[in-house]
C-alpha cells in the first residue's frame, strides 16, 4: 500500500467530489478515507488514497489532478502521506 | 490515521509560511582525485563530481513533487581544495584553474553552488594553503557558483593571526575584483572559527576530511513558520514561548529528516546530518528579525535582542535534536543582514549596528553574516573584525564566522544589490579607529584554557 493524501481547496461547487472520485476510480486508486471542512469560507477536502495499483506514475497522477482542480477553480494537491506522518506522529 | 487539520497545518506552513527544505547538499570526497599533474587532476575532479552528482538535481525535483515541499537548493560540497591541489598547484593561477573546473562541473550537474574552495589553517598555513588563499579573489571573480571558506581558528589550536591578517586583505581584494557586480565575490567567501565538517549551507560548506567518500546532508529552514507559531503565544510567559519554539522546531526538522532519508535512499548515498537552521530569505515573512518582533522587541537590535536570540537558538536545537538522531552542521538561527528583510529594515532604521550584531553572534549559530561595510574600510580593520569574531568562537567553543562585503565605491547609507537569496544590504558604518598595530604583530593567539571557567 502506498498512501497518498489528496487535498482539494477552493470555493464549494456542485460535483467537485464526484469529479475527483471518478478520476481516481478510472486510474485504479482506492479511497481509504475522506473528510472535509470549511476554513475561512473555503471548501477543504482531504482524501487518503492508495496509489499502489495506480496506472500512472506519481508525477503524471499529481499533474492530472492539478489540471482537474484548475478546471473547477480549486487547488488539488497530491502528496505522499509520509510528510504528514513525519511531522505529526512520533 | 492523519486527520484533515494536521494536513492543513502542514500545507499552510508550506504555502503561507515559506516552509521549505533549504538545501540537499551532496558531500563528495576528492581525495582519490589527487594527482601531481594539474591537467589530469582537473579531469579527475570534473569526472568524479559529474558522475556522483548526476542524479542529485532530478532526485531533488522528484522529492519536491511527491511530498509537495519545495527543495530550494541542490548543492555540492567537496574536500578542501588546498589539500586536493597541494601536489599539482605551483602558482595561484593553477588553483584558479581548479576553481574553474569546479564551476564547470557545478553547471553540468545543475546545482546552484559548489562549496569547498577552502583551506583549514587554524594553526598554520602550508605553501599550498597560502597559494589557495591568495588565489581566492581571482577564483571568485572568474566563476559563478564556487564558494570559498577558510578556517582561521579553533578552540583547540587558537587563532592563526597571520591568516587573519591575510584574510583581511583577501576579503578587500575580492571586493575590488568583483566591484562591477556590487562586490558579490565576498558573498561567496566566509572565514570560520571551529568550522564544522558537515555544514550543508553556503558559503561555508565543505566536505571535511573526517567524512566518508560521499554523504547527503540536508539543511531545513522555516523562520516564517516559527513567527506564525509564536503568534499563538503572544504575551505568554517564557516557559510557554520556549515550549512553542521547541515543538515547532521539532516539526520542521522531521520534514528535513524525511527528505534526507528519501534522498539518501534514492541516490544510494549514506545520510550524514540534518542541519536545522532558521535561515531567513529576503521573502516577506521569512525573517528572523520578524520573530524578535513577535517576541516583543520593537526592532531587531533593541535591548533584549541577544536574550531573544539566545533562547531562540537554544530551543531550536532542543526541538531539532529530539526530531533527528543526527543533527549537525551549524544548527541554530542565522542572522544574515542582506538575506533578511526585517534585519535590513532594522539596520536602515539605525536599530541594528555591527557592534550589536557582534554581541548577537555570541549566542547565534554562525556569525557576522552578509554585512555590507564601506568600500574604503582598511584591510587591517576587516582583519580586526575577523579577529574579534574568531575570539568569540574560540573562547565559547562554538562556530563563528565572518562574511563581510566591502562595498567598493560606496559609503555608509548606500546599498548593495545581489538579488535572489542573497538579497540586498544597506552599507553599515564601521568603527573608524584603527587596529594596524595589533594586526601587524603576526603569529598566533594561543588556545584558551578549558578549565577555570568563570
Amino acid at each position: 500500500m502506498k498512501k497518498t493524501v489528496v487535498t482539494v481547496v477552493g470555493k464549494d461547487s456542485v460535483g467537485i467530489i464526484a469529479k475527483v472520485c471518478t478520476y481516481l476510480a478510472n486510474n485504479s486508486v482506492n479511497i481509504l478515507d475522506i473528510s472535509q471542512t470549511i476554513v475561512d469560507g473555503f471548501f477543504n477536502m482531504m482524501m487518503i488514497v492508495d496509489v499502489a495499483a495506480c496506472s500512472k506514475d506519481f508525477e503524471t497522477f499529481s499533474h492530472e489532478l492539478e489540471q482537474i482542480g484548475g478546471e473547477m477553480n480549486c487547488i488539488i494537491k497530491a502528496q505522499r502521506e509520509d510528510i504528514f506522518d513525519s511531522m505529526h506522529r512520533l | 490515521m492523519i486527520n484533515i487539520y494536521e494536513v492543513l497545518e502542514t500545507n499552510d506552513m508550506i504555502e503561507k509560511e515559506n516552509l521549505d527544505v533549504r538545501t540537499i547538499t551532496l558531500g563528495i570526497s576528492l581525495l582519490n582525485c589527487i594527482d601531481s599533474n594539474l591537467e589530469s587532476l582537473n579531469e579527475k575532479i570534473y569526472n568524479r563530481i559529474t558522475t556522483v552528482a548526476k542524479e542529485l538535481v532530478p532526485t531533488g525535483r522528484a522529492i519536491e513533487k511527491e511530498f509537495g515541499i519545495p527543495v530550494v537548493n541542490k548543492r555540492i560540497s567537496i574536500t578542501p581544495v588546498a589539500i586536493i591541489g597541494a601536489s599539482a598547484c605551483k602558482t595561484t593561477e593553477d588553483f584558479v584553474k581548479i576553481a574553474q573546473t569546479l564551476d564547470k562541473a557545478a553547471k553540468a550537474t545543475g546545482v546552484n553552488f559548489i562549496g569547498g574552495y577552502s583551506a583549514l589553517v587554524s594553526k598554520g598555513m602550508t605553501e599550498s594553503d597560502k597559494l589557495l588563499v591568495r588565489s581566492i579573489p581571482e577564483a571568485l571573480a572568474s566563476t559563478d557558483f564556487v564558494c570559498s571558506s577558510v578556517n582561521l581558528a579553533s578552540t583547540r589550536t587558537g587563532i592563526n593571526m597571520d591568516a587573519v591578517k591575510l584574510m583581511g586583505e583577501i576579503v578587500h581584494d575580492t571586493a575590488v575584483e568583483t566591484a562591477d557586480r556590487d562586490s558579490i565575490g565576498c558573498a561567496k567567501l566566509v572565514v570560520f572559527c571551529n568550522a564544522p565538517d558537515d555544514n550543508p549551507f553556503m558559503a561555508g560548506a565543505f566536505h571535511g576530511i573526517t567524512e566518508a567518500d560521499e554523504v547527503i546532508n540536508v539543511g531545513v529552514s522555516g523562520p516564517g513558520v516559527m513567527r506564525k507559531a509564536l503568534e499563538s503565544v503572544r504575551g505568554a510567559d517564557f516557559g510557554t514561548l520556549c515550549e512553542k519554539v521547541k515543538k515547532t522546531a521539532f516539526k520542521i526538522t522531521r520534514v528535513g529528516q524525511l527528505v534526507a532519508r528519501e534522498a539518501s535512499k534514492r541516490l544510494g548515498i549514506p545520510f550524514g546530518i540534518i542541519d536545522l537552521s532558521l535561515a531567513p530569505t529576503p521573502a516577506v515573512g521569512d525573517s528572523i528579525a520578524d520573530i524578535f518582533e513577535e517576541m516583543g522587541l520593537q526592532r531587531a537590535g533593541a535591548p533584549g535582542t541577544t536574550a531573544a536570540l539566545a533562547l531562540l537558538n537554544d530551543q531550536v536545537k532542543k526541538g531539532g535534536i529530539m526530531a533527528s538522531s543526527y543533527v549537525g552542521g551549524l544548527s541554530g538561527a542565522f542572522i544574515p543582514v542582506s538575506e533578511d528583510q526585517g534585519m535590513i529594515n532594522a539596520a536602515e532604521d539605525g536599530a541594528l549596528t555591527i557592534e550589536k550584531l557582534e554581541a548577537m553572534t555570541c549566542v547565534c549559530s554562525v556569525g557576522l553574516d552578509m554585512i555590507a561595510i564601506p568600500g574604503d574600510t582598511k584591510p587591517s580593520t576587516i582583519s580586526g573584525i575577523i579577529a574579534d569574531e574568531m575570539a568569540i568562537g574560540m573562547i565559547n567553543q562554538k562556530t563563528t564566522a565572518v562574511r563581510l562585503i566591502p562595498a567598493i565605491g560606496k559609503e555608509t547609507g548606500g546599498t548593495v544589490e545581489f538579488g535572489g537569496l542573497l538579497g540586498h544590504a544597506p552599507v553599515m558604518p564601521v568603527n573608524q579607529f584603527g587596529c594596524e598595530g595589533f594586526i601587524n604583530r603576526g603569529g598566533r593567539i594561543p588556545a584558551p584554557v578549558h578549565s577555570f571557567k568563570n
